[in-house]
């Protein structure tokens, strides 16, 4: 984090400050500004990032080249290496268990919504701020009190949590099943239930800024499609975390307190263990009641930031604004009523499964709706290759090639055979997994200027999409056909069965594919750092795009506009606009400045402006 | 797969020249003036580029797909299995026309609509009748895979024939053991987990009279061919997940809530390694999910057998009485003489009658290890 404060110090101090300055630790460390706290977000879900897809490289090293001395990595994992170069395979399981947990939760959750909700809400919107700057401040503390714990867990004797990502008790429940359900568990459970206090506070908060602070004139049908992801998401996070505490909450009860609410009829160890009449099944109902919305958690605001890059680099509107909303509304609400598709084979009532089928594949039409729109914008653009846009155009692809085997394994029947082997592994890594980090790259290179005020470099940024994009093809198109062949997930090695005793070519093959484009990432890494301090000073407003955010200073000052907040008078996707001079409007030009563009019922808008402008209800700055 | 590798190893060449000729522009476009900003560098190239993935990757998808299918798992040896497989297929066969067609419109439309100088695209902001062909087209493929799923779903979830051939298979970490009717009367005694000891590994009740004749097996599971199995699944400790990938067969193993999965094997373990040519062919069952270090060699093996040889296997078998007599303790007075009806005469002798009488106590259960 020190980069960023250190850079921060050279430039922000250059800016006049209306306010009484403040030292440092008021100023990047315990800050309340949007600004630093989505770039804390940020520099932390990049390093939670690099820790978790490493974790993914050992694994596939492990599956791809199952005969390879890992000694060299001796040196960082320790004792978890053999001395014969093998790795243990209690720590595989703890490998794949904290790859999904940090990639899930602390990179896509946090890094991707924490990073882009606090940075774009109030300058997209229009506010000086957030609703409540000190309950800002606590959600990022929050959230790194959850990233400490859940750090330290990995230098535990016994290894972290081990159970898998959904941790499934009895197994996380009972620390004789497995070494990784004793101490690594307990630090799993509590990083968790502090993390969860951090969504629901950034949650509410963005939810409270969006509704209450828009500027004067942004009406909800003006609001840039970002906006509305965020506020879905928010409103999503908010309905279902608590869910998630609950059912981590009964876990530890059952843990340290002798319930039973996940454990019944259990005979381990030569003991059997007194509890009776819980349901292990009833954890994975409560656990898929956030696991399932927390999908679209991590892939609306990926979805929200497309939308926006599309549009702006095509310089066209986005297709079907309103379409747009009513099917990102349409999947939040059917992403509550669609969690028991994970446990279709679980011994769950066979009628529920063909309601929830009947419900998943519903899912696929608002879907549908959202691929075919982004490919009506590009339709006859005049689009621009930023790496933004390359990005955002990678997340369309990704997010219909891996929604589409989403259509098999929600239907139950299918799901019967493919259930936890690799052809869900790829799918979900296609649509939620790499769409959601392409969003979060998109979203990096399209406001990196904003929030540094330098450009990264296009041509890096354009050669590190390339070799992401094909690289995760690489990955995960293949990933699919081991999935066919019936290979289960979660395993160490490939041996013990005659049936999965082949297509040692295609691991490894997937295990290449993976190790180039982890290798890719340190192009970014690298021009991101670099660009924070060498990069080229930015413009105001480099994609020429219309939203709120490019009329501040090329480095929004504490407060975000010098001056009164502008009022807003359009949407936000003017571009190209027949009869304008150039190929974009901003938000705020009155329609009375553009009369030779101006649709008839646009004209008629114009004897509103007056009042819009008038409007003062909510410059948190002009209040006192 | 040298192949894979090989072609894999060429695009990556390909892009790396690309990327190498891409920074010799950019050391150029530094020394010339800068464009309008919205002119980025590169965009022929990327535009380019769209187009050469496209085919690319058509091809690499094409091939690695023909590549893979001989590893793929043979057709299934179950009624329903197949019934699945082929919905699958079909199911693939018609997503593959979006994949196709929307990943063609994505790369085609970047390439052939970039950026150009002094155009401007066209504003088209919305079309209702457009949104409404690609809300209904979905939804009414999405219905009719729903309707055939549903259909397959319900059929093989529905309750088993009642001649269905009744195992229990119970997971452990880490193995899984199978236990018998009996070849008597065929009826899975009652069991408590309460009862589980080193040797009576899944908890029989022998208080039960049909748990009498009960045989189990830790290493093999027999199934007759042509005949409904109905595989009634436990779980001892933790979730395990029966899967027999040959017959599309999958049900997780829950502790304290027994579930089940009723099919019709139709291919012997000799048809099938008449048919795949292999003679070592084995069916072989796996855990699926999560359940500790041994998770990933969790196995059974399974052979489907023609009527004849499934039952002269089960008369083969020793009743778990047979192989621990000393367990007649367990057994109530009153049925003592059915008990002892198949064991041999000198185990029988000592008739210990004093603590262990009427119920098969839950202490002694576990105190007998």
């Amino acid at each position: 984090m020190s980069a960023v404060e250190g850079m921060d110090n050279a430039h922000v101090d250059a800016h006049e400050h209306h306010h009484e300055s403040q030292n440092f630790w008021q100023k990047y460390i315990f800050c309340e500004d949007h600004k630093i706290i989505a770039k804390q977000y940020l520099i932390t879900g990049i390093v939670w990032a690099v820790i978790g897809i490493s974790m993914s490289i050992i694994f596939r090293i492990q599956l791809g080249m199952p005969d390879s001395n890992l000694s060299w990595l001796k040196p960082v994992l320790g004792g978890w290496i053999s001395d014969t170069g093998k790795l243990d395979p209690n720590f595989y399981l703890a490998l794949v268990t904290m790859h999904g947990t940090i990639m899930v939760f602390f990179v896509l959750t946090a890094g991707l919504s924490g990073t882009f909700s606090n940075f774009l809400i109030p300058l997209q919107i229009g506010a000086r701020d957030m609703a409540s700057g000190f309950m800002n401040m606590l959600s990022y503390w929050f959230f790194f009190l959850a990233s400490i714990l859940m750090f330290g867990s990995l230098f535990l004797q016994n290894g972290p949590a081990a159970g898998g990502w959904v941790i499934y008790p009895p197994l996380s429940a009972l620390p004789q099943a497995h070494p990784g359900s004793g101490m690594g568990m307990t630090l799993w459970l509590s990083s968790m239930a502090f993390f969860i206090v951090s969504q629901l506070l950034g949650g509410i908060n963005y939810i409270t800024s969006i509704i209450n602070l828009r500027t004067r004139g942004m009406s909800f049908d003006r609001l840039p499609l970002t906006i509305w992801s965020f506020l879905i998401t928010a409103v999503l996070g908010l309905i279902s975390f608590p869910v998630l505490l609950s059912s981590v909450l009964l876990l530890i009860m059952d843990r340290h307190f002798g319930t039973s609410f996940y454990l019944s009829d259990i005979y381990i160890n030569g003991e059997a263990l007194p509890n009776v009449g819980g349901s292990p099944i009833l954890f994975q109902h409560l656990f898929w009641f956030l696991g399932h919305p927390e999908v679209y958690i991590v892939l609306l605001p990926g979805l929200g930031i497309t939308s926006e890059i599309i549009a702006t680099n095509s310089r066209k509107p986005i297709f079907g604004y309103r379409a747009m909303i009513a099917s990102m509304l349409g999947i939040a609400f059917l992403a509550f009523i669609v969690w028991a598709h994970h446990m279709f084979v679980t011994g769950m009532n066979p009628f529920l499964g063909s309601v929830f089928m009947f419900l998943t594949l519903i899912i696929a039409v608002p879907s549908a709706v959202k691929g075919f729109n982004y490919i009506t914008t590009l339709w006859k653009g005049n689009i621009v290759f930023t790496p933004g846009m390359l990005f955002s155009i990678g997340l369309v692809s990704l997010f219909v090639s891996g929604g589409l085997t989403g259509i098999i394994l929600g239907n139950s029947a299918l799901d019967i055979q493919l259930h936890d082997t690799y052809f869900v592994v790829a799918h979900f890594h296609l649509v939620m997994g790499a769409a959601s980090a392409f969003g979060l790259f998109a979203g990096v290179y399209h406001w990196f200027p904003k929030m540094f005020g330098r450009m990264m470099n296009p041509t890096l940024g354009q050669i590190h999409f390339w070799f992401t994009f094909v690289g995760i093809y690489l990955v995960f198109i293949p990933m699919h056909y081991v999935g066919i062949a019936g290979f289960p997930r979660r395993y160490y090695q490939f041996t013990s069965y005659d049936f999965t005793n082949k297509f040692m070519d295609m691991n490894m093959f997937i295990s290449i594919a993976a190790i180039f484009s982890f290798l890719a990432q340190f192009i970014f890494l690298w021009n991101f750092f670099y660009s924070i301090f060498k990069g080229k000073r930015a413009p105001m407003n480099p994609w020429r795009s219309n939203t709120l955010e490019w009329t501040t200073p090329v480095e929004p000052v504490h407060g975000n506009w010098v001056g009164e907040i502008p009022a807003v008078y359009r949407w936000s996707y003017d571009y190209s606009k027949p009869g304008a001079k150039e190929d974009f409007i901003p938000q705020n030009i009155p329609y009375s400045q553009t009369l030779e563009s101006n649709f008839p019922h646009e004209n008629e808008l114009i004897a509103t402006e007056k009042e819009i402008e008038a409007q003062n209800f909510n410059d948190q700055f002009n209040s006192h | 797969m040298y192949y894979i590798i090989a072609l894999v190893a060429l695009v990556f060449v390909v892009l790396t020249g690309v990327v190498i000729s891409r920074l010799q522009d950019v050391i150029k476009s530094v020394k010339k003036e800068e464009s309008a900003d919205a002119v980025p560098s590169g965009n022929k190239v990327n535009g380019a580029l769209f187009i050469v993935v496209l085919v690319l990757g058509g091809i690499a998808i094409a091939w690695s797909y023909m590549h893979s299918r001989e590893f793929f798992l043979p057709e299934a040896s179950s009624v329903h299995g197949r019934r699945t497989d082929d919905l699958f297929w079909f199911s693939m066969g018609v997503l593959t026309i979006p994949f196709i067609l929307v990943n063609f419109l994505i790369f085609f439309f970047s390439w052939k609509y970039q950026y150009k100088k002094d155009h401007r695209a066209s504003f088209y902001p919305d079309n209702h009748k457009l949104e409404l062909i690609w809300t209904i087209i979905p939804a009414i493929v999405m219905a009719l895979l729903v309707f055939t799923g549903w259909k397959a779903w319900s059929d093989i979830t529905s309750e088993a024939p009642s001649d269905a051939e009744v195992i229990e298979i119970t997971g452990k970490q880490f193995n899984w053991i199978v236990r018998y009717g009996g070849v008597n009367d065929n009826k899975l005694g009652n069991y408590n987990y309460k009862l589980i000891d080193a040797q009576n590994e899944v908890g029989i009740d022998l208080s039960d009279e049909n748990s009498f004749d009960d045989f189990q097996n830790p290493t093999e599971m027999h199934i007759p061919v042509n005949r409904p199995v109905l595989l009634k699944i436990r779980a001892r400790d933790v979730l395990h997940s029966v899967f027999i990938p040959h017959m599309r067969v999958k049900m997780d193993a829950v502790p304290g809530m027994p579930t089940k999965f009723w099919f019709v094997a139709d291919k012997t373990t000799a048809q099938m390694q008449a048919e795949t040519g292999d003679p070592n062919f084995k069916y072989e069952i796996a855990c699926t999910e999560i359940c500790g270090q041994g998770h990933f060699s969790m196995k059974i093996n399974l052979v489907v057998d023609d009527e004849e040889s499934y039952k002269k296997w089960c008369a083969e078998q020793q009743t778990f009485l047979q192989t621990y007599p000393e367990y007649l303790a367990k057994v109530p007075d009153n049925l003592k003489a059915k008990a002892m009806k198949g064991l041999p005469e000198t185990t029988v002798a000592p008739a210990d009658s004093s603590a262990t009488a009427s119920v098969a106590g839950v202490s002694t259960g576990t105190s007998i290890r």
